[in-house]
């Protein structure tokens, strides 16, 4: 540790304990304007999400979104590119899902689906990221603003194809017919014995987020392929200096991540849906960044975020329908302030701390 | 077919208004080397505010000033994180937006009970069409009286303001001091560092103008173009505003063209809902809804000239240190 600095425990677990703990601050004020009391508040969040079988199981179904969407972003934030567009990206990903589900459901069981609707899931949306990779790489277009854009042409093109090619015959519910047995996963706790969720929609996603996760694990930090990435992230000049080819990195780096988004599609379509329909990402995507954010890009701490989120979206439900003057907006509220504490305000507390760490370590370190 | 166009171009003006005010907003944060994906958020804010001080005191422009004042706020919000605590402004821009759609969602349904809408606003309270002098004498010539006393006449003041902050816009940035110095800060905030002017306050300045003119954006949602507040009202005009301003490469004058050619596209796109056009069918609405971000995407690759972002957009100044 040189001067300035702070250990290693402390950037990684510390700080971001801080900037949460400063979000959840002002949205107790929030509440507390509500005219509600925040401790109850929060006891009835946590209970929500914790407390009880059918609680734990949507949590984990919740987490399951936000540890695929963080890594998406995580894995982009490695090579300095912002992945804006996991929100375009995991709805796309729904229609590899959907035409994976709709062709194989009636002839085979789940498991022969499943490789499937995940290759399905994970190539729509790689495709997705794929123009705005390319369009960074070659012709120099930021991949923030490209992304963003890429998001609103999802939308448009998936309400024209749920609306007027995929529709079910005879309906007017802009989604497709409801997937037979062989499209559907099995949930958590007809695998798990002795484990009942409920009616919860916790199912074998989770396992495979968890799986994505140890192998965005491997790749960043033990492969030749995550080596350039976070070389090429950490310095562009010096990487290809080192012959790292920064065309072919952006565009690798951008599919993977694109391709995590989609996978959020496996969860939400096959998991719990069982047909696709519109806006099911609902800005999961979108707080993907904060999950991406807050577990420092890291896999560990992503699995931690994400399921910090998943209890948030669960135990706000619960709140929401316990204190009815707070609606489930209040969610999206505690969701920004994490973003803009642990995300833009990210460096506020850094000086005071360092200085602490400074005051604390000055004795031991100065010369007799 | 004349009047079918009247009433498209009409509709054309109603439908840019707000995505002008808010690029053009967006203009002055992002020339002062502030990227801003955070209009969306400040016009909702604006908007709810707008409506809700609209309903409550029965005044229009009380309305407009608590819009402006909501979305300053929020803009300031932003100058914290990026311009004082150096932040992600991206990052920020999305804090904002989540604040903007949840906050509220939340306290309109906490105040009003309504489902999150704000009560409907009436007479004072909303922003009256304007008659322009001679309309009602001119309506019957021929060609002028249509496009006079239809397409220029019978607006709100906000739409009267909109267009002519497009001018005034461009006077700011390239004929005062104020301008030079913002749209050096963009480029160069080392230059204009050294010129012994504070990067942070210029940068400040810019993002309170950005405040200013998205409020006007979202009062004009909820106290002039509707009569009320709606959840979510904003539905992405933000996100046309940001691809306009891209689209025309941070100029203010191009900003109005791409604002009034996207206002285009939506009323036509509102037009032809469900209606076959001789010789294609059924037009794709979505198609045309898509249209202005496909159009954006087009131009940032550079097949149709190329949009280059202000030099210093989307990165902090540090001062160096000896």
């Amino acid at each position: 540790m040189t001067a300035g600095q702070m250990p290693r425990w402390a950037d990684y677990i510390l700080m971001p304990a801080i900037n949460v703990a400063a979000a959840f601050f002002v949205s107790g004020l929030v509440v507390l304007a509500i005219g509600e009391n925040p401790i109850d508040a929060v006891r009835i969040l946590v209970w929500g999400a914790f407390g009880w079988n059918e609680g734990i199981g949507f949590t984990l179904f919740y987490a399951t979104n936000f540890i695929f969407t963080g890594l998406a972003v995580a894995v982009a934030f490695h090579a300095s590119l912002f992945n804006i567009g996991g929100e375009g990206q995991a709805y796309i990903g729904g229609l590899g899902v959907a035409f994976a589900c709709l062709a194989l459901d009636r002839f085979v069981p789940w498991w022969v689906t499943l490789p499937f609707a995940v290759a399905g899931a994970a190539a729509f949306g790689a495709a997705w990221a794929y123009i705005p990779a390319v369009l960074q790489a070659k012709r120099g277009s930021h991949v923030v603003i490209t992304t963003i854009m890429f998001n609103f042409i999802a939308a448009s093109l998936m309400v024209y194809l749920l609306v007027n090619v995929m529709a079910k015959e005879g309906s007017m519910q802009p989604e497709t017919r409801t997937f037979e047995d062989g499209g559907r996963l099995p949930l958590l706790d007809t695998i798990l014995p002795g484990v009942d969720f409920g009616s919860a929609p916790a199912n074998l996603s989770f396992v495979l987020a968890l799986i994505a996760c140890v192998f965005t694990w491997v790749l960043i930090w033990r492969t030749k392929l995550g080596y350039e990435i976070r070389t090429f992230g950490a310095n562009q000049t010096a990487a290809v200096y080192a012959g790292i080819s920064p065309v072919r990195i952006t565009v690798i780096t951008m599919l993977i991540s694109g391709a995590m988004a989609g996978m959020m599609a496996v969860n939400e379509i096959m998991g719990s849906q069982h047909r696709l329909l519109i806006e099911f990402v609902s800005g999961y995507g979108f707080v993907g960044i904060a999950v991406a954010l807050m577990g420092r890009s890291h896999p560990l701490g992503i699995l931690f975020a994400a399921l910090l989120f998943g209890m948030l979206y669960q135990g706000g439900a619960e709140l929401a329908f316990e204190m009815p003057a707070i609606t489930r907006d209040m969610i999206v509220v505690i969701q920004a302030l994490v973003i803009l504490f642990a995300g833009a305000l990210e460096h506020m507390f850094r000086p005071a701390l360092i200085k602490l760490f400074g005051v604390l370590s000055a004795p031991a370190t100065r010369p007799a | 077919m004349f009047d079918t166009l009247i009433l498209i171009l009409d509709s054309t003006v109603r439908l840019s208004t707000p995505l002008l005010l808010a690029a053009l907003a967006g203009l002055y944060s992002e020339r002062s080397g502030v990227f801003d994906i955070g209009l969306e958020g400040k016009m909702l804010g604006a908007a709810f505010a707008a409506g809700a001080a609209a309903a409550v005191t029965g005044s229009a422009w009380i309305g407009l000033g608590a819009g402006i004042a909501v979305s300053i706020a929020l803009a300031l919000v932003h100058g914290f994180a990026c311009i004082t605590n150096r932040g992600n402004q991206i990052v920020s821009g999305v804090a904002i937006n989540f604040l903007a759609i949840g906050l509220t969602a939340l306290l309109g349904q906490d105040w009003f009970r309504q489902g999150g809408r704000t009560p409907p606003v009436t007479g004072d309270a909303r922003f009256e069409t304007l008659v322009l002098p001679f309309a009602d004498a001119l309506r019957e010539v021929p060609v002028i009286g249509g496009i006079y006393s239809e397409l220029l006449s019978g607006h709100n003041i906000l739409v009267y303001i909109a267009f002519l902050a497009v001018p005034f816009t461009w006077w700011v940035l390239f004929r005062t001091r104020f301008g030079l110095r913002l749209r050096a800060v963009g480029e160069n905030p080392a230059a204009v560092d050294t010129a012994g002017i504070s990067v942070t306050w210029l940068r400040y300045r810019a993002v309170i103008c950005t405040g200013i003119l998205c409020g006007i954006a979202g009062a004009y949602l909820s106290v002039a173009q509707s009569a009320g507040f709606i959840k979510d009202m904003t539905a992405g005009k933000g996100f046309i505003a940001l691809a306009a301003l891209i689209f025309a490469k941070w100029k203010p004058v191009p900003v109005m063209f791409a604002c009034l050619l996207f206002g285009f596209l939506d009323a036509v796109a509102i037009r032809l809902q469900g209606q076959q056009v001789p010789g294609i069918g059924e037009v794709p609405v979505q198609a045309i809804q898509a249209l202005p971000y496909i159009l954006t995407v087009v131009l940032l690759a550079g097949f149709i000239g190329r949009a280059v972002p202000p030099k210093a957009g989307g990165t902090a100044y540090v001062k160096e240190r000896s």
